[in-house]
């Protein structure tokens, strides 16, 4: 699954629509139990940003605050659940055995990952992978599907 | 009223046993365990959110310190959330169940109550009302606090903790994470004249906090300037920033709210150029600022058990159902 799609962000703002349509296309795309992302990029490049933008495209309007403290927060959606994965604070892959990983992906949910490279081995493999790169003060969003559900969410993208 | 307290609702687990004549009898957190000797040579990394193996040879050492016996346990108090829910759950399900075990009552506490009333574990501890600010790693948060479960959230970060941003920052400049208080110290010889960060959300009305642009702002510094001095200046630039927007918020609070008494607590509260803005600010006004010792700024047991004495004591408990709630406003909160 070779897609991979180049979005340049001149500023918070475009990143927030960005993750707002993202979110719509996740939302509509998604119907087998679990869609999986992971998001990379250093720090401050704009990965919480993102994930703001996709919650307020999907609805949510409160605060969204960086997980990087409580390693998950919990979105719900009537029946759908959406969780904030932050790992940056992870010593070792298998503290997520310790943070109840395996109970969250029992339930139906999107998963939004930041540090995925620090829970490597126990996470499920991604259904897309975001990379968030420094262009100077812009930013430069990559897309790279992997499976069916990815290929579709990045088509949707594409044509939002 | 002799009460156990757990706190189990992120990294740490804490126990304590707070009496009502003789307060704190004793209070322990893991990391002052021999992990190795416990845990039979795991690595105490791997072991830190591992709160299930850890509650149990806590709570013996913490009875031990106390000369507490069972029978001598007259409640249980357990963090309930907000946490992580499977660590939240291991603290309350065995609270309530040493509880029902031992035939006392149990009660649930929401953890940031635990950190609004600690500075009431102190000599001389405020009296209320008074504004608290919670400023750590995980929370920055500004309440007023009319008594026992009376609470008012006047404002809070809508992003990144202030504590957050400054480990965060402080990795970017190549000092480790979390590094914090290696920041202020090499902000310390920093030029106060060379940067000059924002303040966010000072200029307009309100008492909410964002810090996630400012760490922004540090990336696009250090990107730009890549000498060692560099690295001083901007750590000044933004300690100053940070300090700076804390203070002028809790002015704001103060004069807001009309209340004199300020407490703060949290992991940032340790940092000496806030004090020392915060003592002037305060001292401006005519106000007091009050803090608890360290190690009950940061996640503990004592907190807990502290906050279960005061609910217990006015008759609360739980029925033997347990739950924990990951996301819970503090606003919800109602008196015993």
């Amino acid at each position: 699954m070779s897609i991979l799609i180049n979005i340049h962000i001149a500023q918070e703002h475009d990143m927030l629509a960005l993750g707002a349509r993202l979110g719509g296309c996740v939302a509509s795309a998604s119907g087998k139990p679990c869609t999986v992302i992971f998001l990379h990029g250093e720090l401050g490049a704009g990965k919480t940003t993102l994930v703001r933008g996709f919650l307020g495209g999907m609805g949510y309007h409160g605060k969204v605050k960086s997980p990087t403290y409580t390693l998950v927060e919990p979105y719900q959606f009537g029946a759908r659940q959406v969780y904030h994965f932050d790992l940056y604070r992870l010593t070792d892959p298998q503290e997520l055995e310790y943070i109840g990983l395996r109970d969250f992906l029992e339930n139906a949910a999107i998963f939004l990952v930041e540090w995925p490279e620090r829970g490597a081995g126990h996470l499920p493999p991604p259904d897309l992978d975001i990379y968030i790169d420094y262009a100077n003060a812009a930013r430069q969003v990559s897309f790279a599907p992997h499976t069916i559900i990815g290929v579709e969410i990045v088509a949707q993208l594409n044509t939002a | 009223m002799r009460v156990i307290g757990i706190e189990t609702s992120c990294d740490e687990t804490g126990i304590a046993i707070y009496d009502g004549q003789r307060r704190l009898l004793a209070h322990v957190l893991h990391s002052q365990v021999a992990l190795h000797a416990e845990y039979g040579g795991v690595v105490p990394e791997l072991a830190s959110r591992d709160h299930v193996r850890k509650v149990l040879p806590l709570l013996r050492q913490v009875m031990a310190q106390a000369d507490t016996r069972a029978a001598d346990i007259q409640g249980v108090a357990y963090t309930a959330g907000p946490g992580l829910v499977g660590a939240l759950l291991v603290g309350a399900a065995i609270g309530r169940s040493l509880a029902w075990a031992w035939g006392v009552p149990a009660v649930a506490i929401h953890h940031m109550e635990g950190h609004l009333l600690a500075p009431l574990l102190e000599e001389n501890p405020p009296d209320f009302p008074f504004v608290a600010l919670l400023v750590s790693g995980g929370h920055t948060q500004l309440v007023r606090v009319d008594g026992v479960g009376r609470y008012h959230i006047l404002g809070e970060s809508l992003d990144d903790a202030a504590g957050e941003a400054f480990d965060k920052t402080a990795k970017l400049l190549g000092l480790g994470y979390p590094g914090g208080p290696a920041l202020a110290r090499l902000a310390a010889r920093g030029n106060p004249q060379r940067f000059h960060f924002p303040r966010p959300m000072t200029n307009r009305p309100g008492l909410d906090f964002s810090f996630s642009g400012l760490k922004t702002q540090a990336v696009n510094s250090v990107k730009q300037h890549q000498d060692d001095q560099a690295r001083a200046d901007i750590a000044y630039a933004f300690q100053e920033a940070v300090v700076d927007t804390l203070a002028i918020k809790c002015q704001r609070a103060l004069r807001e709210t009309g209340l004199q008494r300020l407490v703060v607590s949290g992991g940032v509260s340790a940092n000496t150029l806030l004090r020392e803005r915060l003592r002037d600010m305060t001292h401006e006004l005519g106000a007091q600022v009050y803090y608890p010792r360290l190690e009950f700024c940061t996640d503990n047991g004592a907190m807990i058990a502290y906050a279960g004495y005061q609910r217990l004591r006015a008759g609360q408990s739980e029925p033997l159902a347990f739950f924990a709630v990951p996301r819970w406003s503090m606003n919800d909160l109602a008196p015993p």
